[in-house]
């Protein structure tokens, strides 16, 4: 098997990984925003309840969660999920999965704005919806930005975690190439993939770092 | 006329009582000079008047808008579309300016007469290049806070909550964060303010400028106001620890 018949294999695989990895954050950065109010409300039920969704996000292995999201409806509630539920599974796993990371990102950079911008705007009359987001947020973004960067890369390389459930992304396919014709050049393309990859998301994410370094 | 007025104030932290009973009332016109030792509840009293604490018993007034009165005992405040319009009543400018970063000097001034009080934006900003050019920061307009000293920070901060057009503007402690030639210049802005009549209450620990911008001095201990007068109790208190606090200044 030559080259150019492997990495026209494994181009349907990409493309996977790349719609994965983008389905992903389009979910979980804004969801994570959600969490992380539920995280600081100060409705202590919810906010025990957040806490604990984030706690078994962080501590327990992506890979198992993505199992239990396959699995679980059908083993646990009897629920028939259909052809199209092993894509779903992956989506639904990966976000809610990291917008656990990203809550606590966001909740970090939020209280680390220091409490005098809050005040200067209530007393300029703000509305708090307008001050959350045209004096907190954008303060905010800047100081997450690194921290978020470094999520988004590791994403990249977690993709290759759907082969757990047998999703046919890059890795499951370079996995069976692999095997099937005992050759380790499926894996060096994989990982020249996830690294040409993540030195895109690294050098669109530091053009951003450049933009909002305008001030201080 | 009161512009604002305060009948026997109350506040606690948990157990500790940091203002007890205070009473204060500002009329038109009036530069009001709050004075006393760290940790006597001036913060706290100015806090409480700009509605960022809430008072535990009291009453406070606006005009003729009441923002909380006494009630079986505690405060009780106005609706949230009274305190809206209380708020509208004053500006305040903190010891650390807390301008907001990401938005130039011309957004920080301009921001709030659009989106809160429904400006045009060209009504603003010209009213904001006026401000500025009494600042002396007229050239400042498109820099970001970062870039400016901490005296002309709060000439900006001054400018931001006078463009709001407010009847009385609180200052705790102006120029504390700055240094001295810096603070020269920022007293210099805050004293033709007075010059103009602007209504002002100002917590400081310069006694060479209160005695020189203020009609009325307060001078607070252990969260009671201990003694007040004109600007010539600063040169002849009638209470030991008014005495007590000057002289120890002075050194
Ligand atoms: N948010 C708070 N929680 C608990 N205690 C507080 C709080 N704010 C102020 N205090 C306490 O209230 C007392 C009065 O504080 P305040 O800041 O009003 O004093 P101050 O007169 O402004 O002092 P300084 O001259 O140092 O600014 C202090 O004992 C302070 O520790
Ligand atoms: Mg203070």
């Amino acid at each position: 098997m030559n080259l150019t018949t492997m990495v026209t294999m494994l181009l349907g695989g990409m493309g996977k990984s790349i719609l994965i990895y983008f389905l992903t954050l389009l979910g979980a950065l804004p969801l994570g925003l959600l969490v992380a109010f539920g995280r600081m409300s100060k409705v202590r039920p919810l906010q025990l309840a957040v806490k604990f969704y984030i706690s078994v996000m962080r501590g327990t292995p992506l890979m198992l969660q993505l199992m239990v999201v396959f699995y679980g409806p059908f083993y646990l509630f009897k629920i028939p999920t259909g052809s199209g539920y092993r894509f779903a599974a992956v989506i639904i796993g990966f976000i809610i999965n990291y917008a656990a990371y990203f809550a606590e990102i966001y909740r970090g950079g939020i209280e680390s704005i220091p409490k005098g911008q809050r005040e200067a705007a209530q007393v300029l009359g703000y509305s708090r919806p307008r001050t959350f987001l045209t004096i907190i947020l954008p303060q905010m973004v800047k100081r997450i930005l690194p921290a978020t960067t470094n999520e988004m890369i590791t994403l990249v390389k977690d993709t290759s975690l759907a082969f757990a459930i047998s999703y046919s992304e890059m890795f499951t396919l370079a996995k069976k190439i692999a095997s099937s014709h005992t050759t380790l050049m499926p894996f060096v393309v994989a990982g020249v993939f996830y690294y040409v990859f993540n030195f895109l998301v690294a050098f669109v994410m530091e053009r951003c770092e450049k933009r909002l370094s305008y001030y201080q | 006329m009161n512009i604002l007025s305060m009948q026997n104030i109350r506040k606690s932290f948990g157990e500790t009582e940091v203002l007890k009973d205070i009473s204060l009332s500002v009329s038109e016109g009036q530069v009001t000079a709050v004075i006393g030792p760290s940790g006597s509840g001036k913060s706290t009293l100015l806090r409480c008047a700009t509605l960022l604490e809430t008072i535990d018993g009291g009453s406070i007034r606006y005009l003729d808008m009441e923002a909380a009165r006494e009630e079986d005992g505690r405060a009780k405040y106005a609706s949230p579309a009274v305190l809206k319009q209380v708020r509208a009543c004053f500006g305040l400018v903190f010891q650390n300016f807390n301008l907001f970063p990401h938005f130039s000097v011309l957004r920080n001034v301009t921001d709030a007469p659009i989106h809160v009080a429904g400006r045009s934006r060209a009504e603003a900003e010209e009213e904001a290049r006026v401000l500025l050019r009494r600042m002396g920061l007229e050239e400042k307009a498109g820099a970001y806070p970062g870039q400016l000293s901490g005296g002309q920070q709060q000439r900006v901060a001054i400018a931001r909550a006078l463009a709001m057009n407010p009847k009385m503007l609180f200052f705790d402690e102006p120029t504390s964060a700055l240094d001295p030639e810096l603070t020269a210049e920022v007293l210099k802005v805050i004293r033709a303010l007075a010059e103009e009549k602007m209504t002002m209450v100002i917590v400081t620990h310069e006694m060479n400028f209160a005695r020189l911008v203020a009609d009325h001095v307060i001078f607070m201990d252990g969260g009671v106001i201990v003694e007040q007068g004109g600007p010539e109790i600063i040169d002849n208190p009638t209470q030991e620890r008014t005495r007590a606090f000057l002289n120890k200044l002075e050194k």
